[in-house]
């Protein structure tokens, strides 16, 4: 054994001497690599750093003319040159969550479907089509929605809502006036579609997730499907099922083009869901082309700005309803 | 050996004769399983006696997981796979189409070989199962989960933390959960796969103890890879091979004396 590796001494030696050579080279290839994904990651930092500081400059005119004013004012007049941005700040938060009270629970039951009941032949052709519903660009929800759907809802759907809720005291006041078709109710209805195939394919695929054998545990308690999957598989997969929620809202907020089409863009707040409103981009989209004076491009930019920071705050308070979620279930 | 001590049993096992199948609980009929196209159980039919421990043994694939999953029927979660034969549940033939299976499964309990808590917290886990077949008052619920806590050894180490997530406990105290929560049903029958494959030998001990004191209550059928558990813990022994019953008798006769050639080599450990 010893003169073996006194004879291997003087190759090993060499062997050594290039092998530190390529780690040396590999050292260098690694501080290359990791600077370039820092770089990346800054990148992103950077963007998001350029974006705010170009809506908070954009949008100074427009908050020097009226302050925190812009925050709770009604009023939207270009001839005026008075702006307020709480019509679309309203119509946006209205119609987000006329999309979630829809999506949420048929997009979860959607994916109940496919995961626990579908027959089995059924489960990639469904699944499909649901992540083609996702496929198809908005500004066909948008025609769709204003030469179809809105005609339909006015003749069908409105009058009987009208008819039926109307009378009730309170909530009755959700559904007054003459059915538009179009309105806040019919893009809170388009953008549920829209947002639909986000929760129920996120939520497909966490609920994919649990342990079959805890479902096991479930049926044999004698639980049936419905008992598992409310007091196992959702709980046990929530965590990712409001993932898919939080993202579904994030872009029923910030939907543009169908939201565009179906609203009727009007910047007033009414009570009923039946009457035009605006959203934040929707009211952005429609006016950029025709917004001559600075202080009208300016509330524009501002109103973006707000969009941004309601974002922001919806993650904000995503992030921190899964960490308290977390926290509970895992003590 | 603890059998050492126990009065030789030269009886057979329980033959399908009319005034002993009253006192078999579960009586499985020329039973065929099938995964697909697969023959996963090749014609069984055995007994399990009331009120007895019967442990399963064998080669991995030998089909002895798939009889426990057909005496709850579990498989019919899953498409293409099927049982023909009869499984005799107190007289009443589980494999008609007919039966309830809910009601069925909380009267087969059944405990798996990972431990299985839901994400609730213990007290739930326990309480949950109770609450979905019978109306109970808090103060009974609190009584049923207590009692069932200290049925399978866990009060001690749990009772001030009853809301804490049951995930948060260790794999051992996980699995007494869940036979806690199985035992909290008052079931007929319960099925072991497994049940301390996962756990350390302190763990096993509890586990083996606990089977001991249930079996005055209960029907219990359960599967083992470990041949000295099934010697300690069973009162008749099922060795099975490729899908069929090679043997079947009390333990004491499979471990000292088979009569089957593969099963001596099997319990000696010559294969498997």
């Amino acid at each position: 054994m010893a003169d073996i590796t006194m004879r291997d001494r003087p190759a090993r030696r060499s062997v050594d001497a290039g092998r530190a050579a390529v780690l040396s080279r590999f050292r260098t290839v690694d501080s290359i690599f990791a600077g370039m994904t820092l770089g990346a990651a800054l990148l992103v930092l950077v963007l998001l750093g350029g974006v705010i500081v170009s809506l908070v400059i954009g949008s100074m005119p427009a908050f020097r003319a009226f302050g925190l004013r812009f925050l709770y004012t009604e009023v939207w007049n270009p001839n005026d040159d008075v702006y307020g941005a709480l019509g679309a700040i309203y119509g946006t938060v209205v119609t987000s969550v006329i999309a979630m009270v829809i999506a949420i629970p048929v997009g979860i039951g959607i994916a109940v479907f496919l995961t626990e009941l579908c027959p089995f032949a059924l489960r990639k052709p469904i699944g499909m089509a649901i992540e083609l519903l996702a496929g198809i660009p908005s500004i066909i929800y948008g025609i769709w929605g204003l030469f179809i759907f809105a005609p339909f809802l006015q003749t069908h759907v409105e009058p009987a809502l009208i008819a039926v809720l109307g009378p009730i005291p309170v909530l009755g006041a959700l559904f007054q006036g003459p059915p538009y078709g179009i309105g806040v109710l019919t893009a809170g209805i388009i953008l549920g579609i829209m947002v639909l195939p986000f929760i129920s394919s996120v939520s497909r695929d966490v609920f994919q997730t649990v342990p079959p054998v805890l479902k096991e545990a479930g049926y044999g308690l004698g639980c049936t499907t419905w008992e598992v999957m409310k007091n196992i598989v959702i709980p046990f997969s929530r965590t990712g099922v409001i993932g898919g929620v939080m993202l579904a809202l994030g872009r029923a907020l910030g939907e543009t083009m169908a939201v565009t089409f179906v609203i009727g863009n009007a910047h007033r707040i009414s009570s009923s869901i039946l009457l035009p409103g605006t959203t934040i981009s929707a009211a952005i989209a429609n006016e950029f082309t025709e917004a001559v004076g600075d202080l009208y491009t300016s509330s524009l930019i501002e109103l973006g700005l707000i969009l941004f920071v309601i974002t922001f705050i919806v993650l904000a308070i995503a992030r921190y309803m899964l960490l308290r979620i977390q926290r509970r279930a895992g003590a | 050996m603890t059998h050492d001590a126990e009065p030789v049993t030269t009886a057979a096992p329980p033959r399908p004769a009319a005034d002993q199948d009253r006192a078999n609980k579960i009586a499985v009929r020329d039973l065929k399983f099938f995964y697909g196209d697969t023959l996963a159980l090749k014609g069984v039919s055995l007994n399990l006696e009331a009120n007895k421990v019967t442990a399963f043994i064998g080669p991995s694939g030998c089909g002895k997981s798939t009889l426990l999953r057909v005496l709850n029927r579990m498989y019919d979660l899953y498409p293409r796979q099927r049982a023909e034969g009869q499984v005799l549940l107190d007289g009443e033939n589980i494999l008609d189409p007919k039966t309830d299976l809910n009601l069925l499964r909380a009267r087969i309990g059944m405990v798996f070989q990972k431990p299985t808590p839901f994400p609730m917290s213990i007290y739930d886990n326990i309480a949950f199962g109770i609450k979905l077949y019978e109306k109970v008052s808090k103060s009974e619920l609190d009584g049923r989960v207590e009692t069932a806590l200290k049925g399978s050894a866990l009060w001690p180490e749990v009772k001030d933390k009853l809301g804490a997530s049951g995930l948060s406990l260790s794999g051992g105290q996980q699995q007494r959960l869940c036979i806690a929560r199985t035992v909290a049903l008052k079931p007929d029958v319960i099925l072991l796969d497994e049940p301390c494959s996962a756990l350390d030998p302190i763990s096993t001990a509890r586990v083996e103890e606990l089977i001991d004191e249930l079996k005055g209550q209960y029907t219990i059928a359960i599967v083992t890879h470990n041949m000295q558990q099934a010697a300690r813990c069973s009162d008749y022994t099922a060795f099975m091979y490729l899908g069929e019953l090679v043997e079947f008798a009390d333990t004491h006769h499979i471990f000292t004396s088979p009569t089957q050639k593969q099963t001596q080599q099997y319990i000696t450990g010559r294969f498997g």
